[in-house]
């Protein structure tokens, strides 16, 4: 009896992440909620600009490139024009939070009825490692080499804690993937927020917290652990919004 | 004999699925090298293997196949 | 409701819906902000959607990710705001999207003014966007054109899966004309296999993207979509010819100015002054071979426009400096009069006979 293979609506190519870079269990997690939930051939992924830039690579469902930090705006106009489909983003802290946070929080307030899959890796990735809207402070990254410094570069952004505050958000929670227990924790986080999507409850995005071993400079085992050490009490795990925001179609 | 197939060629050799392995029975095999360069995990002694699957739940590539006999 | 007195702006709303848009993104812009509040009032009782997004940026990229999934859907906005959307232009160009983008232009840069303007001209036709890439621009000069370059517009961009600029004026889109719809051909859009809206167990997974980190595969897509505009070129070129058979003195004028221009040469010819118009309707692809073929009558070209002169370096270019190209235009919303153009081409012609 097969107790765990990779799932149907990954797809069968190796991906380029970094050896032990946790986006790759996230991608792992989606598609296990897509093939249990039997949606791939109604769903419509939005890739980000970042390390996850490939994401339409990796899915078997359709797939839409967005421009870095759109992908919300991207989703709203195929979710707006298919309601009956699912649609969700795949982003990372930069594209969320720095570049992208006016259609982060607009797709929120206007309670679209999508999911959001945001992975927070405290830095850019894919241009280097450098300091993100989620760099912790006193963090050095390539662009806050002396450590993120309050007066310079100012202070981190809580993303789940500040879109919880909207009205059409249904469902917030941060999560990590830095050990088993957390990542089945993830996984029925991830889950619940498509499903949500599938009971058309309004906005729901999972905040995960990710590692970045190459940026970072650790070890794929020591990153985990500086997600227990650093990242955890900085960003606590949890649910910050679960209600019914009845976002999008009820009111088309 | 509960089975853990790896798909070596795909590994990349981050240890995840070892930190993961709570009997700790796996580990980098160092004396092989996959094409991409990276020793590639296995199961040292797959006869404690419970298939409790947490080695394939912390593989960020998907490489690991757990069956339970 | 065929034929109907209507603004300009809401002409082009109202052709939209005609033509089977049903998704408009839009952001409050003076002067143009009339199209968002006529769809917000229509859409709805159509089954369509009129979205007003957080900013043009999200807008042009809600219309993206429309366009993506395969349906008809426009934005619009003035000047700065278009500014703001060419990114998002770019990657709809570099996916090869069609949809339906209109520019009621006002005064510029900056802030510039709300009056009407053609000082985005060269945006427009050069470079909307990063990259290799052209738009397919319409000028409408009035109000029925405005309604009926919309509807062509959605025709040409399911035709070649481009986005389709609509380049008007604060001018063409505040006043008032009456618009016969039923003049007007609309067409269905066709099929869209290659959108990416679920591929439903039937097809395999579409994809759409810019990206192509492999030079050679980027250079292909772009050699590929030359080939495409190659095409337009060859079979979507327009204008509107008028009296220039035997004109000495052709004035180029697109929008709201060729229709001064056009007083200008019913001036000009009451004077027995052989002037005439040549007034472009698409403004890329330009006119280019019909202007080399004028050049080997006129004598001299007078470009109109309401900017510093762009459209007057392809005129230029179009007519390979055959025989001189002059230019004339107001700029930051102030508009000439027909006697203002006519006493440009007595200079003309009073040059031409020393």
């Amino acid at each position: 009896m097969i107790v765990y293979k990779r799932p149907e609506s990954l797809s069968d190519v190796p991906m380029h992440y970094c050896p032990g870079c946790t986006h790759g269990i996230v991608h792992r997690l989606v598609a296990e909620v897509i093939d249990e939930l039997g949606i791939e051939n109604d769903t419509v992924g939005i890739a980000p600009v970042g390390c996850a830039v490939f994401a339409y690579n990796y899915f078997e469902c359709d797939f839409i490139e967005a421009s870095h930090g759109r992908a919300p705006a991207v989703a709203t106009g195929v979710k707006r024009t298919h309601p009956d489909k699912i649609v969700f983003t795949y982003q990372g802290d930069g594209d969320l939070a720095a570049i992208g946070t006016a259609e982060t929080v607009h797709a929120a307030a206007r309670g679209e009825n999508i999911t959001i899959i945001f992975i927070n890796n405290t830095n850019y990735g894919m241009t280097g490692g450098q300091m993100a809207p989620t760099t912790m402070p006193g963090q050095v990254t390539t662009t806050s080499p002396y450590g993120r410094q309050k007066l310079i570069q100012g202070n981190p952004i809580h993303v789940c804690e500040m879109l919880s505050t909207l009205d059409g958000v249904a469902y917030a929670e941060r999560v990590a993937v830095n050990n088993v227990k957390n990542v089945r924790a993830a996984k029925r986080a991830i889950k619940k927020a498509f499903q949500n999507q599938i009971d058309k409850k309004g906005l729901s995005i999972v905040e995960v917290l990710s590692t970045c071993p190459t940026n970072w400079g650790l070890s794929p085992v020591d990153a985990l652990k500086f997600v227990d050490e650093k990242m955890i009490p900085f960003y606590p795990l949890g649910v910050y919004a679960d209600r019914n925001a009845m976002g999008g179609d009820e009111n088309d | 004999m509960n089975k853990v197939i790896f798909e070596t060629e795909r590994c990349k050799g981050c240890g995840l699925c070892a930190f993961a392995c709570p009997l700790k029975i796996i580990s980098l095999d160092s004396g092989k090298l996959n094409g991409k360069g990276y020793h590639p995990a296995s199961v040292t002694s797959p006869e404690k293997c419970i298939a409790c699957a947490s080695c394939a739940v912390m593989c960020p590539d998907a490489v690991i196949t757990v069956i339970k006999e | 409701m065929s034929k109907v007195l209507i603004k300009g702006n809401e002409a082009v709303a109202e052709a939209a819906i005609r033509s089977g848009c049903r998704y408009y993104f839009g952001y409050p812009i003076t002067p143009q902000t009339e199209i968002a509040e006529y769809m917000a009032k229509t859409m709805p009782k159509v089954g369509g959607l009129c979205l007003q997004a957080e900013s043009e940026v999200a807008a042009i990229n809600m219309v993206y990710g429309a366009a993506a999934s395969g349906v008809r859907v426009m934005t619009s906005s003035s000047s700065p705001g278009i500014s703001l959307k060419s990114e998002g232009v770019s990657y709809i160009v570099g996916c090869d999207l069609p949809c339906v983008i209109l520019n009621v232009q006002r005064g510029g840069p900056g802030l510039g003014g709300i009056q009407p303007s053609q000082s985005d001209y060269y945006q427009a036709t050069k470079a909307l966007g990063h990259g290799d890439m052209h738009l397919f621009v319409l000028a409408p000069s009035s109000v029925q054109e405005m309604a009926s370059l919309t509807s062509d517009a959605f025709t040409v961009a399911d035709k070649y899966r481009m986005p389709v600029l609509l380049l008007a004026d604060g001018a063409l889109g505040q006043m008032m004309e009456p618009v016969d719809f039923d003049k007007i051909s609309f067409s269905n859009p066709p099929e869209k296999p290659w959108a990416a809206n679920g591929h439903g167990g039937a097809r395999k997974k579409n994809i759409i993207t810019s990206l192509y980190l492999k030079p050679e595969e980027l250079e292909d897509t772009v050699l590929k979509r030359a080939e495409k505009y190659k095409l337009v070129e060859e079979n979507e070129v327009r204008y509107e010819e008028y009296l220039c058979g035997d004109a000495d003195i052709i004035i180029v004028s697109f929008g709201i100015t060729a229709r001064i221009s056009k007083s200008a040469v019913n001036e000009a010819r009451k004077n027995g002054i052989k002037a005439g118009l040549l007034r472009p309707i698409t403004l890329s692809p330009f006119p280019s071979k019909k202007l080399r073929q004028l050049a080997d009558t006129a004598s001299a070209f007078l470009s109109v426009e309401l900017n510093m002169g762009q459209m007057v370096n392809d005129v230029r270019l179009a007519t390979e400096c055959k025989k001189p190209v002059y230019f004339y235009g107001r700029t930051g919303g102030s508009m000439p009069s027909s006697e203002d153009v006519y006493e440009q081409i007595l200079a003309i012609n009073g040059g031409m006979k020393k």
